[in-house]
């Protein structure tokens, strides 16, 4: 008797302390590392802070995330996942449908997330109707920069047709200039291809082939008139492009060595890292054609056990999505917020740019998510489309082959 | 007591590491054979479902190319490295004075990181920065050596580093081959006036031939688990023109979450090791039975 009114006791001081220790915890792992990004990630361990939470920082740099998700892939198969994941794209549905995410509607009902995201980025974060994934910002993918110094001494305008791209190059070429200055990397190959897809084949297409992979499209006509370019595209490139990095090849425009450079607005951070202003020393304007293709880094959150996690997770929730950090952070990594209603009073004028064509484009259903960044399609079809395209890009291919080994790689990767 | 300790003790004593070998070696060769024959994406699964991933793996164009890679990076590197280590080595035999110098200055290279290696001659091979950019400052203005960002000529570009690194490690595996032949014989042939060539061709080496086969091994899985090269200095690209299968299954494994076509490919890996390996070994074994 004694015994079990020991135990009685002991039960309830353990489940009392338990309920004082429910102070929010989570471990985080993500791969912003380098230093505007570790810059930004800090703004949310502040905050974390600073709103009782213990933050275990679990940073793995390399690979553009493979180390991260290979480390991610180890502590799942061992029963022990991180509370909180930088993941994004179709790898979050890919995740849950293992069945390890966890489900964070009551944080997103509560906070009205479906009212202040626009309808395409919310659907990346929702996972079979439930809310799985909290979005951090939104990257365009689909600019393109000038040195405005080079672009006035030539008397050129910022192209907004491909035609008008084409004939601004040549009159570089023939004036000494590199017309686009770019980096022979995979992923920035296909950068360059989804944006001259997008200009050609239209928002509608472009879905239909990269997001649908719908076969009709990807061996139409149109889909030849893109690698066409591609080919024009790889006449303005200067000699030692292959394996630049892409700031490299951003560096080559800020001192008028290259005019133009078609990369996402994370290369609007070089300019600015170096003083230049936008829109005096270097412009930026959407690539020719419509639409918007978006890159959104998201934080999904994986099943776990505990009071104190399971409230870390909400807390860390609904964090990223406040109009704060959702504020203080982009104004860190050169993006722009995911919620509409963030005062943009202290942003650039490429990010006010970039906030109306999303909201535009948002309304016109072309606000499209980026292949080439992982957003689209998962790994096996975007990768399988990269190789034609950079083989393509590298190569003599033509560009009737190149649409037909598009075609058979991509349904070899299902 | 002491003599069953003696006859057991070496068997505790290996018993951990071939547990460690059969669980950690044979045990995931095994696991990745079956997880190769699932349709295993991020995360591996089970269920069997047949030869799909090897189907897939030879219906792609880049696989091809990192196969074909493979066989002439493989054949290139083991014979310019072995053609050159071996005249180092003869060239270093002739017992001249600075021989202790000159033999740490070839060796050298085998002691940097195949990465160091890799990014040194892609700045060397740059054509804006290194060969060809101070060949044509000195005057030859159409002076071009541009492999590395040629695709049909990239991976004879990481040959070349390849060989830099590795041909000094060959001419010391020779130079020690060529100090055990017995001098006698070699003191006999000069005496009856035999030229040195003739000495080299038809005495010295047909005694090394245990040598040429260490060196071939050597240099041969070295050529097949050619990874961290590539990577520094390609990339792997022009687009995939210089993927080597080691670096076409990370690619599969950790940046495109197709766990089951990587195990094909390793798979596949594995296979070309021991058509190289097995004859060795069967060669080597049936050499201690005769």
């Amino acid at each position: 008797m004694k015994h079990s009114v020991f135990a009685a006791a002991s039960a309830v001081a353990i489940m009392a302390s338990g309920m004082a220790m429910a102070e929010p915890q989570a471990e985080v792992l993500h791969w912003w590392t380098s230093g505007g990004e570790a810059k930004s990630v800090a703004v949310l361990q502040n905050e974390f802070a600073e709103n009782g939470g213990t933050w275990t920082d679990m940073p793995v740099a390399g690979g553009g995330g493979d180390a991260a998700m290979t480390a991610l892939r180890a502590r799942v198969l061992s029963g022990n996942a991180p509370t909180a994941v930088q993941l994004k794209g179709p790898a979050i549905q890919e995740w849950y449908e293992e069945g390890v995410l966890a489900d964070i509607s009551a944080v997103a009902n509560a906070e009205g997330w479906a009212d202040v995201l626009p309808a395409s980025i919310a659907g990346h974060m929702m996972c079979e109707g439930v809310w799985c994934a909290a979005p951090v910002n939104v990257h365009r993918i689909d600019w393109i920069w000038g040195n405005a110094d080079v672009l006035a001494a030539n008397g050129i305008e910022m192209p907004t047709t491909w035609d008008e791209f084409n004939a601004a190059a040549d009159k570089l070429m023939a004036a000494g200039i590199i017309p686009l200055a770019h980096g022979g990397q995979a992923w920035q190959d296909a950068t360059v291809f989804e944006a001259v897809a997008l200009g050609i084949l239209g928002p509608q297409n472009f879905k239909k082939a990269f997001v649908d992979l719908d076969m009709d499209v990807l061996k139409s006509d149109g889909m030849v008139a893109v690698f066409d370019q591609m080919r024009k595209m790889r006449g303005y490139v200067d000699a030692n492009f292959s394996g630049r990095d892409w700031n490299l090849a951003t560096a080559m425009v800020m001192n008028g060595e290259a005019a133009f450079q078609i990369m996402g607005d994370w290369a609007k951070g070089e300019f600015l890292a170096a003083g230049k202003v936008p829109g005096k020393d270097f412009l930026c304007l959407s690539t020719p054609g419509d639409g918007f293709l978006y890159n959104v880094d998201s934080f999904a959150m994986f099943e776990v056990d505990g009071d104190d996690k399971q409230a870390g997770q909400a807390l860390l929730s609904k964090l990223i999505v406040g109009k704060n950090f959702q504020k203080v952070f982009n104004l860190n990594k050169g993006s722009i917020p995911a919620r509409v209603d963030v005062a943009l009073d202290e942003f650039d004028s490429c990010a006010h740019t970039s906030s109306a064509d999303m909201n535009a484009s948002s309304e016109g259903g072309s606000l499209l998510p980026s292949y080439a960044h992982g957003m689209a399609l998962r790994g096996a079809q975007s990768g399988a489309i990269t190789d034609v395209v950079t083989a393509h890009f590298n190569s003599d291919m033509s560009s009737q082959d190149a649409v037909n080994q598009l075609a058979d790689a991509v349904a070899n990767s299902m | 007591m002491q003599e069953w300790l003696e006859r057991h003790i070496p068997k505790m004593v290996l018993a951990p590491s071939f547990v460690a070998i059969l669980i950690f070696v044979y045990g995931f060769i095994g696991w990745t054979a079956w997880v190769s024959l699932t349709r295993s994406r991020l995360l591996p699964k089970y269920e069997i479902e047949g030869l799909i991933q090897y189907d897939r793996l030879f219906a792609s164009p880049r696989w091809d190319t990192a196969m074909g890679n493979l066989f002439i990076f493989g054949t290139l590197f083991i014979v310019i490295a072995i053609v050159l280590g071996l005249l180092i080595a003869i060239l270093l035999d002739q017992k001249i004075r600075t021989e202790g110098v000159l033999r740490t200055i070839y060796l050298y290279p085998m002691a940097l990181s195949m990465i160091v290696t890799g990014t040194a001659w892609k700045w060397i091979m740059n054509p804006g920065l290194g060969i060809e950019a101070m060949v044509r400052s000195w005057g030859f203005e159409n002076f071009t050596f541009d492999w590395v960002i040629d695709p049909d000529k990239a991976i004879y570009a990481v040959v070349i580093a390849a060989v830099w690194q590795a041909s000094g490690f060959v001419m010391a595996l020779f130079l020690a081959g060529l100090r055990s032949v017995d001098g006698e014989i070699i003191k006999a042939a000069q005496v009856d006036g035999i030229p040195t060539y003739r000495i080299y061709s038809a005495i010295i080496l047909p005694s090394m031939a245990p040598i040429f086969l260490s060196a071939f091994i050597v240099l041969a899985h070295l050529a097949i688990k050619s990874f961290d090269l590539v990577i520094a200095l390609t990339g792997g690209g022009p687009g995939y023109s210089t993927d080597l299968p080691a670096t076409y299954m990370y690619a599969m494994a950790f940046s495109r979450g197709d766990i089951g076509q990587a195990a094909s490919s390793a798979m596949v890996m594995m296979a070309v090791v021991f058509a190289i390996v097995v004859p060795y070994l069967y060669s080597e074994l049936r050499a201690k039975h005769d």
